[in-house]
């Protein structure tokens, strides 16, 4: 995939395969990603007109990702919501139930491979990005998961990120849709809240549909709430844990290839 | 937390412009942050004390100059600053509007020697 990138392991970052031993990695070095970039500015001691984006790292790997993601016609999700809201589950339902499909997972927490365990009970090939202190994915931990998942062209790549509705949004990981989850048992104006993730995805899932008639949350509500921060945003509403509606997600996925 | 990362990238930026510039060190660093760039100030000068140490932006002055978001009504095309996302447009009341700025997260220009 990059052979002239050269690029190691983000520091403090571990990725792990499932049934691999754990190894430690090098420190990135600084400007590994950055062979893009030319800039002839004046000499030292002068004024430098940069006008450079911060996160044209993460973006320049993203965009290395995406062109893999694209050659290979591998459909790439970014799975974004809080913690528990239920992304896991969603995924072993998913793979459980959509056996045709060829899946790989990548999942993202700040320390246990508790996830990644869950994940290959399913069968499906499964990396863990232990982020350490980090709130978020950046597009260089999700390259260097993609490396060891290896997966074949045209299968579907599901990047499980860090439970987290702020940070992540920042970060393009090189995905080609980018999908929040939000469940019935959180507040119904979670997108009022954090509207920078509603705004980037294009899908919002509604989770734990079967606890709705014991909480207060109004759907409606929430949609519209969502649609102010993306007025193309789509929805799905489905049960992870009953299956409910986990079918329309997967015809979702199938017309997205 | 990001702007830990955000400073990580910002620190990228002016250790490979010293690097082609054949300086030692940045005197003074200019950022553009938009108020709608996701990013909290306070946050940004407690990771900004703690990761520039021994790097070449230890002695910066930094300069950020905050651009004030601002939307388009899709409906009557009327330019408004905006405080938040869901702001109607102040002539016609639409809240259907487009991002015009606010997003910068940029830096902008650097002192070397």
């Amino acid at each position: 995939m990059c052979s002239t990138c050269g690029c190691d392991q983000p520091d403090g970052v571990t990725i792990t395969r499932v049934g691999e031993e754990e190894v430690k990695f090098k420190a990135v070095e600084a400007g590994a990603l950055l062979h893009a970039v030319h800039h002839h500015g004046p000499d030292a001691g002068r004024l430098v007109e940069v006008e450079q984006d911060i996160l044209i790292k993460n973006n320049q790997a993203a965009a290395h990702n995406r062109h893999h993601f694209e050659s290979d016609g591998i459909l790439a999700i970014n799975l974004v919501s809080s913690p528990g809201s239920g992304k896991t589950t969603l995924l072993e339902q998913t793979l459980v139930m959509a056996a045709g499909l060829t899946c790989y997972v990548i999942e993202g927490d700040q320390q246990t491979m508790n996830d990644a365990h869950r994940i290959a009970k399913t069968g499906a090939p499964v990396v863990q990005i232990n982020t350490g202190k980090g709130c978020h994915l950046d597009a260089n931990m999700v390259h260097h998961a993609i490396h060891k998942l290896t997966p074949v062209p045209g299968s579907i790549v599901f990047i499980e990120n860090v439970g987290n509705l702020v940070c992540p949004a920042l970060f393009d990981l090189g995905e080609g849709f980018r999908v929040a989850i939000i469940s019935v048992t959180e507040g119904d104006d979670k997108p009022l809240k954090y509207p920078d993730m509603f705004e980037s995805s294009d899908l919002c899932i509604i989770n734990k549909m079967d606890l709705l008639p014991y909480v207060n949350f109004d759907v409606a509500k929430c949609k519209a709430y969502a649609r102010l921060a993306n007025p193309e945003i789509e929805f799905l509403e489905v049960s992870a844990t009953k299956g409910d509606g986990v079918e329309g997600w997967i015809n979702w996925l199938q017309r997205q290839r | 937390m990001h702007e830990l990362s955000l400073v990580m990238g910002i620190i990228d930026i002016a250790e490979e412009q010293v690097k082609k510039n054949h300086g030692s060190r940045v005197d003074q660093i200019e950022l553009e942050i938009g108020t709608m760039a996701g990013v909290v100030m306070e946050s940004l000068d407690f990771a900004w004390d703690v990761a520039v140490k021994n790097t070449v932006l230890r002695t910066a002055a930094r300069q950020v100059i905050r651009v004030q978001a601002k939307a388009r009504c899709m409906n009557c095309n009327n330019e408004f600053f905006i405080e938040s996302r869901f702001e109607p447009c102040p002539i016609c009341h639409d809240y259907l509007t487009a991002f015009v700025q606010g997003k910068e997260l940029r830096v902008k220009s650097l002192v070397i020697s």
